[in-house]
């Protein structure tokens, strides 16, 4: 192989039909209410961790049913379990579970 | 002034209205320009938010239309008015000249249900129509889809439209692709010639999200095991029971909502199509292949309301769609003496507010008629 | 795929282009990446009975720093109203640009000068005051690709090749590939538009090949001027046209058409760097897919010598293709120069399959 001094640059698209949505499958198993996300961003703009770090909330269960949860394993353990999320959510969706969900994912899958 | 009305238009505006005057002891002559009335109604299968036939609310609309005299098939060639008389001339379609332009398109009647119309015998090729008050309910044409080139549709072969998808819909056949297979994965695409500069057409039409909705929901009763997403800019469930139809979608359904707009598709070798578009939310671009896609078109002025809007020199908006009096208290009047607006000709409308225009249109024709001032001036 | 929906739109994106006597200006870089190119043009318009003027002291456009952002809009236009002095002093009105960009330049100028009659006047100002000279803008503006459009049954009744295979009877696989700055500024200054642009199309039809619509056919090659231009970026250029290989792989391309100076550059070169840098390969057999101009695909079907086009020069050997359209080379001449002398052999690439 060459070096030219320059490399290929890895695609930033999401592939969904290649997507990995065994997360998806099991954290839906387990809390179906996130489903219902609107994407509006309340929890996010609540969020206790969002302040001081780039964790979002919103995100991280929108990548997951995009089929690309790798992002989510490092960002999850910024979670303080404070539940303001919850609250705040217009549609209902059980954060708090959700957390325990995607933590239980990355369990079990890796 | 006497009590005689002619109503322009027979989709469910114009027979609202026509039924209304009519049942108040008003003559009524009502002209349309195809062989049946229902305009878009007769061709659409179910209605949101209640999933209700829509040949039910046309059934509806032609009950006591009895007394109206209907003249299907006619185009108007001339509008002239003499003190407080119009004089309305019409040929027969077929014989040349019409009002619609080049913008119009014919649209296919259905033949499994055809709309019963009280029909006059056939008219002679040119006629005149006299009236006191005219109503103008020309409608809307549903936004030629193959504007917008790169979405692919008349040239990718599983790329269909929401008046396609209803037409299968009411067929009662099962919706599949090209090749003659249950679609897996089916895509609809919000927003297609509405909020898109591009295309000449700044405004939202409205009632394109929650048809969006519906029909994934009919597509997944139809096919519980395939995945459906919506691909949305906003989704505008502005009327009553709509966010609850958007959350029945989501939670019992299970169909997805992607936040980016289409941006071009393409074909694979298989016929399948490949989108693309940004996930908003999660800020990426994003690639995926369907076996279906549904453009949800939106409306447009129709061809019937921009010829008659020249021959009355009606007020056009910059969206091409005809300007009421007054939008809160004067919507039906046309700021003409004696000529009245009711439906989609005044823009994006649901069936339900259709009706209800329509019938406003029709108390404030029987007002004028009567010698009740209807204006502020 | 319906075809007959691809023709409504190419009906509706019809352009006027001249028929003769037409004032051609170069590109600054194609003489180098594709040095045959466009001699092969004008030798093509002479056998068709076309009269082209060229005068040799036009200059660049100067798109290629405008676009790299070195070069302001107003010394551009300058630069513009001058090859269009230079149109008006030797008598003539249509005005051919053998660059894309150039192409979208000249555009995009008398677009502004349209819209802008003020801007137009202070140009003429400024080229008054730089050079004393004065200038009719063209009756007629064309890409050298639209006239070889017009003229493509012209060169396929005069040709003595087709785009079939010559073994298999089947016409041959052909991506079109069209430079972005062609139609994507101005749809109805394109043949065709900016989403089913027709103008190789129509040529690759005409001349018996068989186009490949694939998924990325609209995607850029990747050259974006700065993006090429430095270094540290050019990962960037080769992932883009990486993207546009591995989409059109699936279905077996034998040929890539372009009309661009950057498109093919890039379609070509990278394939060799992309072998070199994962070992990949994009044609049949460990070959890569011939890529070409259209002023060289004209001239092969019009049956000059292929080493006369500069197909010697190309990263990916041509000669699979030669063999199936049955054109006959002499491999012991490819390396030689105008007058016979030996100009040297490029090393074989360890993956790019090399004649």
């Amino acid at each position: 192989m060459i070096d030219f001094g320059y490399t290929l640059t890895r695609d930033r698209q999401l592939d969904y039909d290649r997507g990995d949505f065994r997360y998806l499958k099991l954290v839906k198993s387990l809390e179906p209410s996130m489903d219902l996300c609107i994407g509006c961003g309340s929890c996010t703009a609540t969020c206790s961790a969002a302040g001081f770090t780039n964790f979002n909330i919103r995100r991280l269960h929108t990548v997951i049913r995009r089929g690309d949860p790798e992002s989510i394993k490092a960002e999850l353990k910024k979670c303080m379990f404070c539940g303001k999320c919850q609250l705040v959510c217009p549609r209902g969706v059980n954060l708090r579970n959700l957390i325990l969900a995607m933590n239980r994912a990355i369990e079990i899958l890796g | 002034m006497d009590n005689t009305v002619i109503v322009i238009g027979g989709g469910i505006s114009g027979l609202t209205a026509a039924g209304m005057l009519a049942q108040q002891g008003l003559d009524v002559t009502l002209l349309e320009k195809e062989n049946e009335t229902g305009g878009h109604l007769a061709r659409w299968d179910r209605l949101f938010p209640d999933r209700k036939k829509a040949s039910e609310v046309l059934d509806f609309a032609m009950e006591g239309l009895n007394k109206v005299k209907i003249v299907t098939g006619v185009a108007i060639t001339g509008i002239s008015r003499q003190d407080h008389e119009f004089t309305v001339s019409t040929n027969l379609r077929d014989s040349g000249y019409g009002m619609q332009d080049a913008g119009y398109q014919s649209p296919v009647p259905s033949p499994q249900s055809p709309v019963p119309s009280t029909q006059s015998p056939v008219p002679s090729p040119q006629s005149q129509y006299t009236a006191s008050a005219l109503l103008v309910a020309t409608g809307f044409d549903l936004f030629e889809a193959r504007k917008k080139e790169e979405y692919g549709y008349g040239i990718y072969n599983n790329v269909i439209t929401s008046a396609d998808l209803e037409e299968q819909f009411k067929s009662g056949r099962k919706v599949l692709t090209s090749e003659g297979k249950t679609p897996g994965r089916i895509g609809f695409i919000h927003c297609v010639g509405s909020r898109d500069e591009k295309v000449g057409n700044l405004y939202c039409s409205k009632i394109c999200c929650v048809t969006g909705v519906k029909q994934a929901i009919e597509l997944k009763e139809m096919f519980p095991e395939s995945e459906v997403f919506n691909f949305y800019m906003d989704l505008r469930m502005f009327d009553r029971h709509f966010e609850e139809l958007y959350y029945e979608a989501q939670q019992k359904w299970g169909v997805s909502f992607i936040r980016g707009r289409l941006s071009e598709c393409s074909e694979n070798p298989d016929g399948s199509i490949i989108l693309k578009t940004e996930d908003t939310l999660t800020g990426k671009p994003l690639k995926m292949t369907v076996d279906l896609l549904v453009l949800l078109s939106g409306f447009v002025p129709s061809g019937g309301t921009r010829g008659i809007s020249k021959m009355l020199g009606l007020q056009e908006g910059t969206d091409g769609f005809i300007n009421s009096a007054d939008q809160h208290s004067q919507n039906n009047l046309s700021g003409i003496e004696g000529v009245f607006l009711a439906g989609a000709i005044k823009g994006p409308i649901s069936v339900s507010e259709s009706v209800a225009d329509a019938r406003a249109a029709a108390a404030q024709i029987a007002c004028y008629l009567s010698s009740f001032k209807v204006t502020n001036d | 795929m319906k075809p007959e929906g691809k023709r409504q739109i190419w009906d509706e994106y019809q352009k006027d282009i001249a028929d003769d006597n037409y004032f051609y200006v170069r590109s600054c870089v194609r003489q180098n990446f594709f040095p045959g190119a466009e001699k092969t043009f004008l030798r093509y318009m002479k056998q068709l009975g076309r009269n082209v003027f060229e005068n040799p002291s036009h200059t660049t456009c100067s798109g290629i720093g405008y676009h790299s952002d070195i070069v302001p809009f107003e010394t551009a236009m300058t630069m513009v109203a001058r090859q269009f002095a230079l149109m008006t002093e030797a008598g003539y009105e249509n005005f051919v640009t053998s660059c894309i960009t150039s192409f979208g330049l000249y555009t995009e100028i008398l677009e502004t000068w349209e819209h802008f009659p003020k801007v137009e006047e202070q140009t003429r100002v400024h080229l008054r005051n730089a050079t004393g000279r004065e200038f009719l803008k063209p009756k007629n503006l064309a890409h050298a690709s639209d006239v070889t459009f017009k003229l493509r049954k012209e060169i396929a009744d005069a040709g003595r090749y087709r785009l079939v295979n010559q073994d298999t009877g089947e016409p041959i696989r052909v991506v079109e590939h069209i430079g972005c700055h062609y139609s994507r500024m101005f749809p109805n200054k394109g043949v065709g538009g900016a989403e089913y642009p027709y103008v190789l199309v129509g040529m690759i039809e005409e001349w018996g090949g068989e186009v490949i619509d694939y998924p990325e056919r609209r995607h850029c090659c990747g050259f974006g001027f700065r993006q090429y231009l430095v270094k540290a970026n050019r990962g960037y250029s080769v992932s883009a046209s990486k993207k546009k290989f591995d989409s059109m792989k699936p279905y077996k391309p034998e040929l890539i058409l372009t009309n661009c100076p950057g498109c093919p550059m890039f379609l070509d070169r990278w394939q060799y760097a992309i072998s070199e840098m994962e070992g990949t390969t994009y044609g049949e057999n460990g070959q890569g897919i011939p890529v070409m101009t259209y002023e060289e695909l004209a001239g092969l079907i019009l049956g000059y010598d292929p080493w006369d086009l500069g197909l010697q020069v190309h990263q990916v050997p041509v000669e699979p293709l030669l063999e199936k359209m049955g054109i006959p080379y002499d491999p012991e001449k490819k390396f030689l120069d105008i007058d016979g002398n030996f100009i040297g052999k490029p090393k074989s690439p360890s993956f790019l399959k090399f004649y």
